[in-house]
């Protein structure tokens, strides 16, 4: 049983709870949109690529961006929607470089010639401009091996999972999520490790991502 | 009194866990709600479960009331529409009244909490105490759309304070202070939200002499022009040429609203033809109100503004089908086709009201999909953890906070 052997370092499990700052700023069109785009901070980019996740938690996947929704749903520009909802977040270990690739989609449409210019939101139905704040606080949980970590897994918040899935990956830019890193350097299991980082959260419900993970790892402890 | 851990079996342990954590972080603190009226209306009815369980999770919690006359109260309510947007004058003497009665209030409340947090215009003057501590401004209000005359007038103190409180992005604006999005919640164990027998559901529906014999439509809210009660009326009777059905406006009133009786009285007019109509002046009874909501085949929200839409939260956590107006914090509540139907007019709602009552299937789904969305996003235990989180960003600047 090798997978509950005491790993070299405990894992602590963190919890993180986002305030929603208001910025007061708000795009009519497409142009103001990609504007605001470029000034606001990072905090306001994550959290406009990132909500959906954590307010829609038992939904069905949602398009992982409010830019996307908006555009589509709003404007009427399905095509440019598309485009950005399928931006592949998983690729970008930054939040400047999403800005970036975000700023370009939108761009690139608008230069294909289109009336999308042209489009303008109602009242009251203008992109509001919002931002994170993070409140970064560890829990109790404390895991020794791969045994308690799963079953502490079952039952800490969708917060915890959040934070240490997409918030250590992108926010504060780290290369993989905290669990994989674990596993691989003090777990020692490089394999599973692999698994659980080839995970795609953005095309899942938070509900689904704990399901999938307590899954992987039972699926090696049973192996054991 | 309710405990926290009663919540356990709706949220989860983890989700109390966290509170207690983010908790000690506001040990030493008193936070100081100051409104204007302990009974009626939305911010009463949270103000009176949430400062008990910050003092069960050890935070020092008080809630004080400012003082006003009929004169005071008239004016506030002229504030409260122009800031919804409604037209009206408003007079010089009209701030005056407003000024004295907020220079008596000044002089008598005690503002000695660490936080002082100020619900709504009626006691925003009270700033003006301000010493060495915090000030929080909680706006409950619509203010996407406001009059400029009385929006500038509450600037000279909004900018005083260290950061305000907003229920929508739509009524952010750019200010000099730091201004945060919380949702309003509901109790999932009050009188008002928990489960009922089916047996207290028809006692209240005999008391208020409503068969079930026909589908109920109904719209829970206090008789107010925002709330629409005669715009109601008429989507009932477009939805009656096709479908028989009741309809019930029950609402009761809140004693810094002096408008109420007057609207009520013109819904009763307008309804007094029709003997499916129930138009309810009830008094503050929170278990008829559930009932009521528990007996409806629909229920409707169709404000003109609205500050937040409890009634629509309070629905939807009772798993109804919901149509309601796209304004304020509603489109927050409903997702359109997902969680309920948002309209934008009487016919709109018409539509929608006939959409559900003529599928079932559908309907139940919607409401299905609403509790879940409520139970994640607008329990009060959310609202709890956001009002800590509140009061710890007043002592922290950055975007990610280590504590």
């Amino acid at each position: 049983m090798a997978l509950i052997l005491k790993a070299k370092e405990p894992f602590r499990f963190y919890t993180r709870l986002h305030l929603s700052e208001l910025t007061g700023l708000r795009a009519t069109t497409l142009d103001q949109l990609v504007k605001l785009i470029k000034d606001v901070p990072g905090s306001c980019i994550y959290h406009h690529t990132h909500r959906f996740l954590q307010q829609h938690q038992f939904f069905s996947p949602e398009p992982p961006n409010d830019f996307a929704y908006w555009v589509s749903e709003i404007l009427g520009e399905k095509e440019l929607g598309e485009r950005l909802a399928s931006i592949d977040i998983m690729q970008f270990a930054k939040i400047h470089d999403l800005r970036e690739r975000i700023i370009s989609v939108i761009e690139e449409y608008l230069k294909e010639g289109r009336f999308a210019q042209l489009k303008f939101a109602r009242e009251g139905e203008e992109f509001y401009f919002i931002k994170s704040v993070s409140f970064v606080i560890p829990t109790n949980h404390v895991a020794d091996n791969l045994a308690d970590f799963v079953e502490i897994i079952k039952k800490i918040t969708f917060d915890s999972i959040y934070f240490h899935i997409f918030e250590a990956r992108l926010r504060l830019e780290k290369k993989a999520n905290d669990f994989s890193n674990w596993i691989e350097n003090s777990v020692g299991n490089k394999e599973l490790a692999d698994e659980l980082a080839a995970l795609d959260p953005y095309t899942r419900t938070l509900d689904d991502l704990r399901s999938a993970i307590i899954s992987i790892i039972n699926k090696k402890l049973f192996e054991q | 009194m309710i405990k926290l851990e009663e919540y356990i079996p709706i949220v989860g342990q983890s989700v109390i866990d966290d509170l207690r954590l983010i908790a000690t972080r506001l040990k030493g603190k008193t936070i100081q709600h100051i409104n204007s009226t302990s009974v009626g209306g939305g911010v009463a009815e949270i103000l009176s479960r949430m400062v008990p369980l910050l003092q069960e999770l050890g935070v020092g919690a008080r809630w004080d009331l400012i003082k006003g006359g009929e004169q005071f109260f008239e004016v506030t309510k002229k504030f409260h529409n122009a800031l919804h947007g409604y037209p009206g004058e408003i007079t010089k003497r009209d701030f005056e009244i407003f000024l004295e009665t907020s220079q008596q209030n000044i002089n008598e409340v005690d503002t000695c909490g660490n936080i002082v947090f100020i619900h709504d215009p009626q006691p925003i003057a009270l700033v003006k105490r301000r010493q060495g501590n915090k000030w929080l401004w909680r706006c409950h209000v619509d203010v996407s759309d406001p009059n400029e005359k009385v929006w500038n007038f509450l600037m000279e103190y909004i900018v005083r304070y260290d950061a305000a409180v907003f229920s929508a992005p739509s009524f952010s604006r750019r200010l000099p202070i730091r201004q945060f999005l919380i949702s309003p919640s509901i109790d999932p164990l009050s009188d008002k939200n928990k489960e009922l027998s089916q047996e207290t559901i028809d006692r209240v529906l005999l008391k208020y002499q409503i068969p079930k014999d026909k589908p109920i439509v109904t719209q829970i809210s206090r008789f107010d022009r925002l709330k629409d009660p005669l715009g109601v009326i008429e989507a009932y009777r477009e939805v009656k040429k096709y479908i028989n059905c009741r309809l019930v406006l029950a609402g009761g009133g809140a004693s810094d609203d002096p408008e109420g009786t007057m609207v009520f009285t013109q819904a009763m007019e307008m309804a007094k033809k029709d003997k499916d109509i129930h138009v309810l002046l009830l008094p503050q009874n929170d278990i008829e109100i559930n009932a009521l909501q528990r007996a409806s085949t629909v229920i409707i929200q169709k404000s003109i503004r609205e500050g937040f839409g409890l009634t629509v939260s309070e629905a939807l956590w009772k798993a109804k089908p919901v149509v309601a107006s796209n304004v304020g914090g509603i489109p927050l509540q409903v997702k359109h086709k997902y969680s309920g139907l948002l309209c934008h007019s009487i016919q709109g709602a018409s539509f929608a009201i006939k959409q559900l009552l003529n599928s079932p299937a559908y309907a139940k789904k919607l409401g299905e999909n609403g509790k879940e969305h409520i139970r994640n996003n607008f329990l009060i235990t959310r609202h709890l953890r956001d009002y800590m989180l509140l009061f710890l960003s007043l002592y922290h600047g950055e975007d990610v906070v280590y504590l």
